[in-house]
């Protein structure tokens, strides 16, 4: 019945609790989006740490000065570069190297998937330690010849078949969303890729005229044993090796970590004042619409209600109103921020993966956990104001 | 069962030159037995609503006791109090004194829906109460629609939906006229002769025609 009359009595004026279901709300929103923005850049990154799978990379000179390297592992971008195939024994004989790996890169005109060029990236089945880890992930089988894999976001399903440069290959598996520009990627073996940049040098598609795939890599990917540090492996690669560079994974990423540390600040900073704000906001609200009623308290108090029990209408009061509010404010912000997941990432321009369905059911509950217990706090200071309530004096002859 | 006032006091703290301490009420020993209406009349400001308040059990007096039957009113936690206010006390406040949210019959039923529901029988007394206050056709009508005598009548069903033993009242015909003065006054005489104490603080003239005892405030003390 308490409650009942705690319903009655929110029904009975329908703007107040209006407008403190929409404060509730807005700070269940914020609180919920700001904690799926910041969940999905922090597995955005370790996603994109764990895809890049090695300590050090090592490419071409030039494509470190034209940052096009970085673009394509970290923007999203295309483009491919060459090295002779010769600095893999150099670079192989620097002592501390526990895994090395070539890969070769190729970027796709548009093609029938995709209304954008794709990278290509090809991997030495034999060496690879960063892939196929991963493939074996949606795909436990060794990819046949003209077998490719494909990111999440592009637009092809397994056992399509798709052409690049004229040559036909089927999609024999789909990866897992990662929330990084692997998700536009096209992974394949090392025989495919070079059948395919040969096609291309011969259809004069390819900006390196005179390449010889077979004499070329793009990239070496390393990891170090376990004697030297990746730092000592990387200066000594710099030191003996003219024409490439070797750089630590860590460094590459620490940009997007950087920014991922400015974004999560800035989205910490609006969700405190938002709360700060709203809790203010809600305080005076909560004590706006007790005092106005301080008489029907008053009345309560008469009929011998106790002070407990006004204490417990108010809190009835604010919990009913912070609930509601709190999963409207939640619900709108699942339904804003899950679709438009792809248009954040753009936005950011970071890697972004949305937590799982169980992360974000754990996020929803810790927001409507924060909101409706700020919604409950604000309205205490007015339900303890309420519970000392001196009724002698409110109904002394006030006509 | 008897209210007693023992030796209660109230005294206000007045905002101005140093700690200037007003008695509204002085040392004063009432008694309130089953059966009898009580009229209290006096000037304005002499103390009436502060003794009902301290007697009813909603102001704590600055000295002296209130008992009904054995149980002193102030020595028990408000919990305690509140209920048994609840139960054996009704109060019909000076004022206007309705809840908003809630129809009349739903005001008039909300003692008993404090600590627990209303029954069937509650609800046949309360359809009986505003019947006999001339109400009944408002029941399902929100306090904002009423009239102050409607409102005051609803007040009055309220206060005697538990069946209290003792019955304060407040200026309860302040508003009304002089029919609905009478009729209120008939009320609250026949229910004080089906047992109950009433006390009824007035400034009516007429008051005294339905009286068993009259008593008058002067200056925060009873005249006899
Ligand atoms: N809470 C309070 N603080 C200070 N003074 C008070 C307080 N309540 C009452 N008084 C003073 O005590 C005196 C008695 O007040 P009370 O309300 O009991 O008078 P009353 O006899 O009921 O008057 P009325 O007929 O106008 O209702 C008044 O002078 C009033 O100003
Ligand atoms: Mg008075």
């Amino acid at each position: 019945m308490l409650h009942s009359l705690a319903l009655k009595n929110l029904r009975g004026k329908p703007g107040r609790t209006a407008v403190l279901m929409i404060l509730t709300a807005l700070l269940a929103l914020t609180v919920i989006s700001g904690t799926i923005i910041v969940s999905s850049l922090r597995s955005g990154l370790s996603s994109l740490e764990d895809r890049l799978g090695a300590e050090i990379m090592v490419v071409p000179y030039e494509a470190t000065t034209k940052k096009s390297f970085e673009n394509i592992l970290l923007q999203g971008s295309t483009g491919y570069f060459y090295m002779d195939k010769s600095v893999m024994d150099q670079v192989s004989e620097t002592e501390g190297i526990g895994e090395l790996s070539a890969q070769f890169y190729l970027a796709s005109t548009s093609s029938g998937c995709c209304s954008i060029p794709v990278q290509l990236i090809g991997f030495d089945p034999e060496t690879d330690f960063t892939i196929q880890p991963w493939i074996r992930r949606s795909f436990n089988e060794p990819l046949k010849e003209n077998d490719i894999v494909i990111g999440n976001d592009l637009n092809a399903f397994v056992g399509d078949t798709l052409q690049f440069y004229g040559v036909d290959c089927r999609v024999a598996a789909k990866l897992e969303k990662t929330g990084t520009s692997f998700d536009t990627t096209v992974f394949t073996g090392f025989d495919t890729i070079k059948k395919m940049t040969r096609a291309s040098i011969d259809k004069g598609l390819n900006t390196y005229k005179g390449v010889d795939p077979e004499a070329v890599v793009s990239c070496l990917l390393i990891n170090t044993s376990d004697e030297r540090s990746p730092e000592e492996v990387v200066n000594d690669t710099n030191l003996h090796n003219k024409k490439v560079r070797a750089v630590r994974t860590k460094e590459m990423i620490s940009g997007v970590s950087d920014s991922l540390g400015g974004v999560s600040r800035i989205v910490g900073i609006l969700m405190a004042a938002v709360w700060v704000l709203g809790g203010v906001i809600l305080l005076l609200a909560f004590t706006m619409s007790v005092n106005e009623r301080k008489k029907e308290f008053a009345v309560m108090r008469v009929i011998g209600a106790s002070r407990g029990l006004l204490a417990r209408t108010v809190m009835s009061e604010a919990l009913a109103v912070g609930l509601f509010g709190s999963l409207i404010g939640i619900a709108l912000g699942l339904f804003i921020m899950l679709p438009f997941a792809g248009a954040a990432e753009q936005l950011l321009a970071m890697p972004y993966l949305l937590p799982s369905a169980g992360k974000t059911a754990a996020l929803a509950a810790a927001a409507l956990a924060v909101s409706v217990l700020t919604g409950a706090l604000t309205a205490a200071v007015s339900a303890y104001r309420i519970s000392r309530l001196d009724t002698g004096v409110i109904l002394r002859g006030d006509n | 069962m008897v209210l007693k006032g023992e030796g209660i006091a109230k005294e206000f703290i007045r905002e101005g030159r140093g700690t200037n301490r007003f008695p509204a009420v002085s040392d004063t020993d009432i008694e309130l037995a089953p059966g009898t209406l009580t009229v209290l009349s006096g000037r304005s400001g002499s103390g009436k609503t502060t003794l009902l308040n301290m007697l009813s059990g909603l102001l704590p007096p600055t000295r002296g006791r209130v008992l009904l039957g054995e149980q002193d009113l102030y020595s028990l936690p408000d919990r305690e109090l509140s209920r048994l206010r609840n139960e054996k006390i009704g109060v019909i406040p000076q004022g206007q004194t309705a809840i908003h949210s809630l129809t009349v019959s739903e005001n008039i039923l909300l003692p008993c829906a404090l600590y627990g529901k209303p029954d069937k029988s509650a609800e046949a007394y309360a359809a009986k109460l505003m019947e006999q206050l001339d109400i009944a056709p408002l029941a399902g009508v929100r306090p904002s629609e009423l009239s102050g005598g409607e409102l005051r009548r609803m007040a009055i069903a309220r206060a005697l939906i538990r069946r209290p033993e003792i019955i304060f009242a407040d200026e309860p015909t302040g508003d009304l006229d002089d029919e609905n003065t009478a009729a209120v006054f008939d009320f609250l005489r026949s229910t004080a002769h089906e047992g109950a104490a009433v006390l009824v603080v007035t400034h009516e003239a007429s008051a005294g025609d339905y009286a068993d005892r009259q008593l008058v405030m002067k200056a925060g003390k009873i005249d006899i």
